[in-house]
């Protein structure tokens, strides 16, 4: 790491966390609407790993809007598409959930609890398969490791040893229940020691989740099979918009914000990185800016035009398949 | 009472009278249940009996098929219906089938909760129907009620039952309101006639049942006509009797569905009517059901792939002009 990718990663936190709080507000005046779920609290995270795996593709699930952001989509067309707008990452077709871009090997956005997994599996196949040197990071929460789905996937990518990061973001909550009500045992990790290589690491510091992540790369890339990594983290709002987070006591959220991942890492560009007041206030301000463009942006778009709800179900037109 | 409640109470009922009935499913217990159906129950019944499963649909169902055999009755709920995907082997190969398999030695009283449908832009991975492959699959008991007295006597009648039953709830019908008949003894395996009516037979069910109220007033304002409704509650078996006679007095019908229309479960009633009740129409029946695409996120995009009471109406008005109604 230097100053300017820790300034970097500061401003992609702060960006995501004003992002994040602009979408819960226009969820609250109707603009977006479905299910909407916010990273807040969990920036250290999404960010310092996918700034961490710079090249290479990335396949996450619903949480994602920072991690998109972080790969190089742009804050105005992901909140376009949280707009359901023409002019978002996905047309408007698929919304918070399912954020694409295939130019950034960003393959974002699933909804179905593991679903990405074995997608994930069979990518670093080809890659493997096609000799391209850059692997292929998963990204899911510790529920998605109670699923069958993630088993299979831990058991194919070990054996075909695959230039695969398997990295879980455990903020010990499904939902409204807690990982340990579901499983033996708090750390995931456990799950694929017998498998491969596996790292647990603070996810509310970013600058350690971007030296393992960094680490894991380099090892999955250097042929010798996938590797584990699994973040501890905290979301501070609900699990979605529409979820009361009424299963938390307040002082369980008390713990979770003393830990915040913001704060910690501004603390850091002051002493570690001597970044003066100015230049953090400078990079929060461009955040901010940002953040705001890309809602009067999303406002300001045109809906799809209805011919659109036809488009995009096959690639290829009937009429010019032939054998 | 709401509708979750009345399958709330339905529950709570049947689990007070019978400790081997138990209920499993993501989030069902301290949670109170994505939808609040299980609500309250975990604290009168203990985790024992209300167990919050990892999210492993797969299990769900087949630890339900396996506590059958051992002598329980549980009830599964399946978040939402896309997600039972993951659980259709289990609800296919082991749960529709070992009764059979087994020359009858099976026994299995579980019934499958089931959540599904277009609620509102929660896009294509949240926003299916799967009644017509539970229905293409003999073994398999399928309701799906309308009304909020059907659905505590129909969840009530589906666990004291012994053979397996998929429950299919509509998303947005939790929260409708309606009278329970406690008293009252019904058969959820007999269609409801929502509205009677002389000169067209309107046959849906589920959500789509009050979409097609909404647009009755209209229908038969253009029309000049009386709408009859028929709510099917049950998906297989199919009440035909009374499809029969409602389509004998009227001489026309018009199924309306909310899933795709391609290999659409309105695509079976249809076809009964063109085997059974040919000579009995005077129109060519109608079918309206959702569009082929995947349900897209936009609202608009999304009220355009499904039928909506303005769309209903429209095209009945449309197909009776064409056809004399
Ligand atoms: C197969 C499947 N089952 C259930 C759901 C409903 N669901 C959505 S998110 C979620 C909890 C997932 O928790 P976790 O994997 O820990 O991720 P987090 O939300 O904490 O980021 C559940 C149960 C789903 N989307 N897919």
């Amino acid at each position: 790491m230097n100053k300017l990718l820790a300034e970097e990663m500061y401003y992609l936190m702060v960006l995501g966390r004003a992002f994040e709080y602009a979408a819960k507000e226009n969820y609250m005046q109707g603009n977006i609407s479905g299910f909407l779920h916010l990273d807040i609290g969990q920036e250290a995270l999404s960010v310092g790993a996918v700034k961490a795996f710079e090249k290479g593709d990335i396949f996450s699930g619903y949480r994602e809007h920072i991690m998109a952001m972080s790969r190089g989509l742009e804050p105005k067309a992901v909140m376009a598409e949280l707009f359901g707008k023409v002019t978002g990452v996905s047309g408007g077709k698929g919304g918070s959930m399912h954020l694409f871009e295939p130019a950034h090997f960003f393959y974002g956005g699933d909804a179905i609890v593991g679903g990405q997994l074995p997608n994930a599996v069979g990518c670093a196949y080809a890659r493997a398969f096609l000799e391209q040197d850059e692997g292929v990071m998963a990204i899911f929460g510790d529920g998605a490791t109670n699923g069958g789905a993630f088993f299979e996937s831990l058991n194919i990518a070990a054996t075909h040893k695959l230039p695969l990061l398997f990295l879980c973001e455990n903020n010990e909550y499904a939902i409204g229940t807690n990982i340990q009500r579901t499983a033996p045992f708090r750390e995931q990790a456990k799950k694929a020691e017998p498998y491969m290589m596996t790292y647990t690491v603070d996810g509310m510091d970013v600058e350690a989740v971007y030296e393992v992540v960094s680490e894991a790369k380099k090892q999955i890339e250097s042929g010798h099979g996938p590797v584990f990594v699994e973040a501890f983290t905290c979301r501070y709002e609900g699990h979605s918009v529409s979820d009361a987070n009424s299963y938390r006591s307040a002082q369980e959220m008390a713990h979770c914000k003393a830990r915040d991942p913001i704060q910690r890492f501004k603390k850091a560009l002051h002493e570690k990185w001597l970044c003066t007041n100015e230049e953090i206030q400078n990079i929060e301000k461009k955040a901010y800016e940002e953040v705001e463009d890309a809602v009067k942006y999303a406002e300001e778009s045109p809906e799809p035009e209805a011919d659109a709800l036809f488009e995009h179900v096959f690639y290829e037109e009937r009429e010019n398949v032939v054998s | 009472m709401l509708y979750r409640e009345a399958l709330n109470k339905a529950l709570d009922e049947v689990m007070q009278a019978d400790d081997t009935v138990v209920t499993l499913g993501e989030d069902v217990g301290l949670y109170g249940g994505s939808f609040r159906v299980t609500e309250g129950l975990v604290e009168k019944y203990g985790e024992k009996r209300v167990i919050d499963t990892p999210i492993a649909e797969l299990s769900i169902v087949g630890n339900a098929v396996g506590m059958a055999i051992g002598g329980l009755r549980p009830v599964a709920e399946i978040m939402t219906g896309n997600f039972s995907l993951l659980a259709f082997d289990q609800i296919i190969n082991h749960m529709a089938k070992l009764h059979y398999m087994s020359n009858g030695k099976i026994i299995l009283p579980i019934v499958v909760r089931f959540p599904q449908g277009v609620s509102r832009q929660l896009a294509a991975q949240h926003s299916e129907s799967y009644e017509q492959m539970l229905c293409a699959v003999p073994g398999l008991r399928v309701l799906s009620v309308n009304d909020v007295n059907y659905a505590y006597h129909a969840l009530k009648y589906a666990i004291l039952s012994d053979d397996p039953v998929v429950f299919i709830e509509h998303e947005l019908l939790y929260n409708k309101k309606g009278e329970v008949d406690f008293t009252q003894k019904l058969n959820p395996f007999q269609a409801r006639i929502a509205k009677e009516g002389r000169d067209i037979t309107i046959v849906s069910y589920l959500k789509m049942v009050d979409d097609v109220m909404l647009a009755v007033p209209e229908i038969e304002k253009e029309l000049g006509c009386s709408c009859e409704v028929i709510d099917l509650c049950s998906l297989n078996p199919v009440d035909y009797e009374t499809l029969k006679k409602s389509i004998e007095k009227t001489s026309r019908f018009v199924m309306v569905e909310e899933d795709h229309k391609t290999g659409g479960y309105g695509g079976q009633i249809v076809s009964w009517a063109a085997e059974e009740m040919f000579y009995a129409l005077d129109a060519p029946p109608l079918r309206l059901a959702g569009k082929d695409v995947p349900v897209p996120y936009n609202r608009t995009l999304e009220l355009l792939s499904i039928p909506t009471p303005e769309s209903i109406a429209r095209d009945i008005v449309a197909w009776g002009k064409k056809n004399d109604v």
